[in-house]
């Protein structure tokens, strides 16, 4: 059935898509600016000031960005947090939301609260902090990944998601001869794969923007990840002096910083096509009852 | 309850027990994460009430009862920080809360749907980049000599600023950016309740000749009444919670007084240049405990109001 629409109607929709392009520019537009200053030459914003669009393809920021031996290590160091982090993120989750899935498992109500009031109360900083360095943990990678590797409410979505598999599914499973974990990895696991997919990555993005940790757990400069990197580039008004050995080189610092917003932002703007419905259905399951 | 009813509830329990055994085996690394990293911190807030040393450790560090609150009280810093997270948290309520609501209903509105999922997806884009980041933007956007809003400025003949580094800017810059970092996210949810909304009450109030607007006020936003109602009390319980990373990434000396929030206090006065372990830990409990208070208390209404729809 098609619906005429009226007059005011159609003006309406007019503005309404026009509003919603405005929506995208705003949304894009920062991006669409860091990227065009990275690939500009510096007498480009130096002339200019402010530029719509690259004067050609120039990579010397991102040369200048690359020479400044933190950034590689920066760059492995992130890497190395997030895939880890991830990894041993999801082995505690999964571990945890299985057995909480568990209907008959003695002690249920009780576990859960004993996870779930974690999130209405903590400890704090000071303390947390404290423990952290009780542990040694102290400039370690462990320090950006263990202090947060469950997210509680991670662990309930993850739960609530096996808790909608059939137990049926188990008790066929056991007839089989199938042992608790040969039903996880053969059946369970297999079946949660999107479930699995989106909190993963809720997790990965988590560590790869965390830059909370390291400001409060590392001192030394060689484990810092890139977005600490990248914080110490932009709130370093002489970055020239901080940064660079070689004082000779003459950087625009607006386009330098450019590129190293860039290059720490890249991963996941590459990414973030391919994985963003899986974001979004995280939301839709993502209710805390049960 | 009988007796035999019950020796076979207690058989039962043991059958139980033996079925489930490797299941706590399972658990165990998990609450041993729990107890290191949540339980022990939360056993750590004693130092709240002692006058902690590194040298004396926790335990030996000599009690002071409620010193350091009073010395919070007294403490024009914290109680400006107080204030700065509460009206912060005001602006974001105010104007963060409606717009992501707005920005849905005009979404559902629109009629070709690729143009509108394109625009759903690229709108919580910024969700997914750090503060960092997402404060580097702020920085170049914002930079008197390549900004955009600095040749705005010049445009009309005046001369752009350092915005970073005004206090009466600092306030607005945090809510327009959490606006623009979270808007398209929040209505998700907004847009996952309106697609449940009766397709036949759209139909009916279409007979009825009302039109884009009266059906947008009278069918879709009742609709979803209960969803917001939900989310505002949720938000009004978050009111202590300022985002530390994007303070953090924006604040500087010239923008303090305006800008310090309770949870950059304590970072500032706990790990930061004075180092007082006893006193961030103190206004740590505080906020900890106020929170907590506040999160129950707006559950509690929100379930009274909507039948059992709170978090728990």
């Amino acid at each position: 059935m098609k619906i005429r629409r009226t007059p005011g109607e159609r003006v309406f929709d007019w503005f309404n898509n026009i509003f919603m392009l405005l929506i995208l520019v705003v949304m894009l537009y920062p991006f669409w600016y860091v990227f065009v200053g990275s690939f500009s030459s510096v007498g480009h914003l130096i002339k200019n000031g402010f530029v719509l669009w690259p004067d050609g393809f120039h990579l010397d920021a991102y040369q200048q960005v690359f020479r400044n031996s933190l950034v590689p290590t920066a760059y492995v160091n992130t890497l190395i947090v997030t895939a880890g982090g991830t990894l041993i993120s999801m082995v505690l989750t999964i571990m945890g939301a299985y057995v909480l899935s568990l209907r008959q498992l003695p002690g249920r109500t009780g576990i859960t609260l004993f996870f779930v009031f974690t999130m209405l109360f903590n400890g704090g900083l000071v303390p947390t902090y404290l423990v952290v360095v009780q542990l040694g943990m102290i400039d370690h990678l462990w320090a950006l990944i263990l202090p947060g590797a469950i997210n509680t409410y991670n662990l309930i979505l993850m739960r609530n998601f096996f808790q909608s598999v059939p137990e049926a599914l188990y008790e066929a499973a056991s007839i089989d001869g199938e042992t608790m974990l040969g039903y996880v990895f053969h059946i369970l696991l297999p079946l949660s794969g999107a479930a699995i997919a989106t909190i993963a990555l809720f997790y990965a993005v988590a560590y790869w923007n965390d830059y909370f940790k390291s400001l409060i757990y590392i001192r030394s400069n060689r484990l810092w990840p890139m977005q600490t990197v990248l914080r110490q580039v932009l709130q370093t008004a002489q970055m020239n002096t901080l940064m660079y050995d070689d004082s000779a080189e003459s950087v625009a610092p607006e386009t330098l910083k450019d590129a190293m917003i860039m290059v720490t932002v890249v991963p996941i703007l590459v990414v973030y096509p391919f994985v963003q419905k899986y974001f979004v259905k995280g939301v839709m399951v993502g209710s805390l009852k049960g | 309850m009988t007796g035999s009813r019950l020796k076979s509830d207690k058989r039962h329990m043991s059958l139980r027990l033996k079925r489930y055994w490797p299941a706590y085996l399972i658990l165990l690394p998990v609450v041993v994460w729990y107890i290191i990293f949540c339980y022990m911190p939360m056993g750590g807030l004693v130092i709240a009430f002692k006058k902690y040393s590194v040298i004396c450790g926790i335990a030996a560090s000599p009690w002071v009862g409620l010193q350091n609150f009073e010395k919070l009280f007294k403490s024009g810093a914290f109680m400006n920080s107080v204030r700065n997270t509460l009206i912060i948290s005001g602006l974001n309520l105010l104007f963060g809360f409606p717009i992501p609501i707005i920005f849905a209903l005009l979404l559902n509105e629109m009629g070709c749907v690729r143009y509108k999922k394109v625009v759903q997806t690229v709108s919580y884009l910024p969700h997914f980049i750090s503060w960092s980041v997402a404060g580097g933007m702020i920085y170049m956007l914002l930079s008197p000599g390549t900004g955009v809003f600095g040749a705005v400025v010049r445009a009309m003949g005046g001369s752009p600023k350092n915005y970073l580094g005004i206090s009466a800017y600092f306030r607005p810059i945090v809510v327009i950016s959490a606006i623009w970092k979270h808007m398209g996210w929040s209505a998700i949810i907004y847009m996952a309740a309106i697609t449940s909304v009766d397709e036949e009450l759209y139909e009916a109030a279409r007979v009825d000749g009302a039109g884009r607007f009266s059906r947008m006020w009278h069918v879709t936003l009742p609709g979803i009444r209960s969803i917001i109602a939900i989310q505002l009390i949720l938000q009004v319980g978050q009111i202590l919670n300022v985002s530390f990373d994007q303070i953090f990434i924006l604040i500087n000396d010239l923008t303090q007084s305006v800008g310090e929030t309770i949870d950059y206090y304590i970072y500032r006065v706990g790990l930061g240049s004075s180092n007082n372990f006893s006193l961030g830990t103190a206004s740590g409990l505080l906020k900890s405990v106020i929170g907590l208070g506040l999160v129950v208390g707006t559950n509690t209404i929100s379930r009274r109001l909507t039948d059992g729809e709170g978090i728990w």
